[in-house]
């Protein structure tokens, strides 16, 4: 029964569906992009981040990756540009930008 | 017993007519009969009339609705002559067992006119002489069982010794109270049987 | 080898518990409603007492009996419940996901009807409500039958042709109530009858992630529905051989149905459930005047078994269709519509009359079977007119 959900597409005939559409693996919404559905994009301002960890939870898409205690930089392949980080930074940090390009990164890695 | 056996109960709500007739299926069981025991389901309320209904057979039992044509009736409660009518489609063969402590003369007026045997049994006094409440299930159990004669004397006092030991393990002091009322309801109600 | 059969009595609830009790299933959520109430409670004290190990979930209403039970069917646990009327129409909506989840959870229904008028009585119109919910249904005439088909519920269930849910109905009070004579079976067979629950995918295996119930989008969602539907297609060969096997161990024999005296009946009675017994009865009395009469009980409701039920109907002159539920669709009961439209697909020809009976407790007599199959009688051998939707025992002006 155990079947490779990367196989099944919207061709595949109903006698090759697993039972109750079951899917045999986890973490599947990684393989899914939604980050093209962006019509807007939050940047990320290293210099204002206080590391308050504010808008990490508040991601609907867990989007925003941490590294130990810190946030890292957006993880642009999934964020939908939705702004409820941008709502809940206190500090300023997030810049929202019109379009789905990703900002093109200034030098200070973190 | 090639026929089988149509037995109705009537009672009062949390008077204990379902559980006799539930015990009577039980003995006939154990004496090897097929049996029917069940009682007519309504919104249950404390004192409401109600009835109940056994069917004894040595064949097995498929017929699944009530009994209007019983060959006995039981009555549990003597106020119940005056609102229901008890012998509605009794056998003028069988016979109507009432627990009263009046006579059966006295009784026979309030019977719609039924021309069959009247049994009557002071279940409660017996109850409450032999075991100083009033539980009228037992004695009434064994006068339908006397009146009936659904199996043999020995064998029902036996089985109920038996289902007395197992019920009341943990208080065997009215084991003795319970055989005695049983024996004498079944006695009072065989002469009563015997006499008509 | 046929088991040597253990003599007892009891209530068709309890017939229930009992098969429970020997199953020994790993999860019961349930939520108490006249009449199948006892069954959870004897469940509870068989937990009390050390006779089980079942984990009993106390929920809050049957809409969270059934959620409860998915999820610890979707888990990998052997998962059951019991239900009535009002129960089973709140669990509605999880009706459709255990099935289309395809997860093999055994119900046992007490059948009652459902409100209103409010009423706590007998009939099928909380089992024929769930007929489409993709539920394998099987029902039966007493306490034994409710016991046995119990025992196979699991097997039919759990076959990976099928995997789907099973309801087992019986009538509520008729036969949950009643006292009647019953050969059980010892606990050990029926344990190796129904084995070990072992499902292939479930959510607590560790390194083997699954997902259960993900949404469709539209192309997927018809096509899981056509896979659905031949997996209740499949049940059918499963329950035969399941009921093969259940025969070998009790020597009690099952099929879609029961037929009996058709060998030579020019006139049938189709009916489900109880009344089956009553209709046996009657038959056999009428037997005796020399009417050629027989009964057909069914057993197993979904799936249908059409072709199978045309065939036993075919050298028939006229059947009565015994609908202990009223559909308010003008023509006839769910039963009545099937089978004759089953009838038709199959170019079986005879005359059907649609009979609606025993709505809410109404009782059902011997006197009933005899005045129907009289109609049947007068209807083909002196060409009386009669309505082919009825009522049977209903007061009326007529």
């Amino acid at each position: 029964m155990r079947t490779d959900v990367k196989k099944i597409n919207e061709q595949t005939p109903y006698e090759d569906l697993t039972e109750g559409l079951m899917m045999f693996a986890g973490g599947t919404a990684k393989e899914f992009k939604t980050g093209e559905w962006r019509t807007n994009t939050p940047v990320f301002l290293q210099e204002k981040c206080r590391q308050c960890l504010l808008c990490v939870p508040v991601c609907p898409d867990g989007s925003i990756p941490m590294d130990g205690e810190k946030r890292l930089d957006f993880d642009y392949d999934h964020c939908k540009g939705c702004g409820i980080c941008y709502k809940n930074c206190p500090f300023g940090a997030i810049e929202m930008r019109e379009g789905c390009e990703v900002p093109a990164k200034e030098g200070k890695e973190a | 017993m090639d026929q089988t056996l149509e037995i109705r109960w009537h009672g009062r709500g949390g008077q204990g007519a379902k559980t006799a007739a539930l015990l009577l299926a039980d003995v006939a069981f154990m004496t090897g009969k097929n049996v029917q025991g069940f009682p007519e389901y309504g919104p249950e309320r404390m004192g409401a009339p109600i009835t109940a209904f056994n069917r004894i057979s040595a064949f097995p039992i498929r017929v699944h609705s009530n009994i209007y044509e019983p060959d006995y009736v039981a009555v549990v409660d003597e106020t119940l002559l005056a609102s229901v009518h008890v012998t509605d489609g009794l056998s003028p063969e069988g016979a109507i067992i009432i627990n009263t402590p009046k006579s059966a003369e006295e009784i026979r007026g309030k019977l719609q006119g039924y021309t069959g045997r009247v049994i009557t049994i002071d279940a409660r006094g017996i109850s409450e002489e032999t075991l100083g409440k009033n539980f009228p299930n037992t004695p009434m159990l064994a006068a339908v069982v006397a009146v009936t004669g659904v199996m043999e004397k020995d064998a029902f006092f036996a089985q109920m010794q038996d289902s007395f030991a197992h019920k009341f393990a943990k208080k065997p002091q009215v084991i003795e109270g319970n055989m005695k009322a049983l024996k004498m309801a079944y006695y009072v109600a065989e002469k009563a049987t015997e006499k008509q | 080898m046929s088991q040597e059969p253990i003599r007892e009595r009891m209530s068709g609830n309890e017939a229930v518990a009992e098969a429970i009790r020997q199953v020994n299933p790993d999860v019961m959520p349930a939520f108490p409603i006249t009449p199948s109430t006892e069954i959870p409670q004897m469940v509870s004290s068989f937990i009390a007492g050390g006779k089980v190990d079942t984990e009993f979930i106390p929920v809050e209403s049957e809409h969270s009996a059934m959620s409860a039970a998915i999820g610890s069917e979707s888990a990998g646990a052997r998962t059951m419940t019991a239900t009535s009327s009002a129960g089973l129409a709140l669990m509605w909506e999880e009706l459709l996901l255990a099935a289309s989840n395809r997860l093999p959870i055994v119900l046992t229904l007490v059948n009652r009807t459902l409100s209103g008028p409010i009423n706590i009585n007998c009939d099928h119109s909380d089992g024929m409500g769930a007929r489409d919910t993709g539920w394998i249904q099987i029902y039966a005439e007493n306490n034994q039958e409710v016991y046995d088909n119990y025992i196979q519920a699991f097997p039919i269930a759990e076959d990976a042709r099928v995997h789907l849910p099973v309801m087992i109905c019986q009538d509520g009070f008729i036969t949950s109530h009643a006292v009647e004579n019953i050969n059980l079976l010892p606990d050990q067979p029926v344990k190796d009858f129904v084995g070990t629950y072992e499902p292939e995918e479930f959510l607590l295996n560790p390194g083997k992630p699954i997902a259960v119930g993900p949404y469709s989008i539209s192309a997927y969602a018809m096509e899981a529905k056509r896979a659905q539907a031949e997996a209740m297609e499949n049940a059918a060969e499963v329950i035969l051989e399941v009921a093969k096997r259940f025969e070998e161990m009790s020597g009690r024999s099952y099929g879609f149905f029961e037929s009996y005296r058709m060998e030579d009946a020019d006139y049938c009675m189709l009916i489900m459930g109880s009344a089956a017994g009553t209709a046996k009865q009657a038959v056999d009395e009428m037997r005796e005047e020399g009417k050629k009469v027989g009964v057909l009980k069914l057993r197993v409701f979904r799936p249908f078994p059409e072709k199978q039920i045309a065939e036993a109907l075919k050298n028939c002159k006229a059947v009565a269709i015994m609908d202990r539920c009223e559909s308010y669709n003008g023509n006839c009961g769910p039963l009545g519509s099937e089978v004759t439209a089953g009838l038709y697909r199959n170019k079986v020809n005879l005359e059907a009359v649609c009979y609606t009976y025993g709505l809410a407790g109404r009782d059902f007599t011997t006197t009933h079977v005899k005045e129907i199959f009289g109609a049947l009688q007068s209807l083909v051998e002196e060409g009386k007119k009669i309505p082919h939707n009825q009522y049977i025992g209903l007061r009326t002006k007529k």
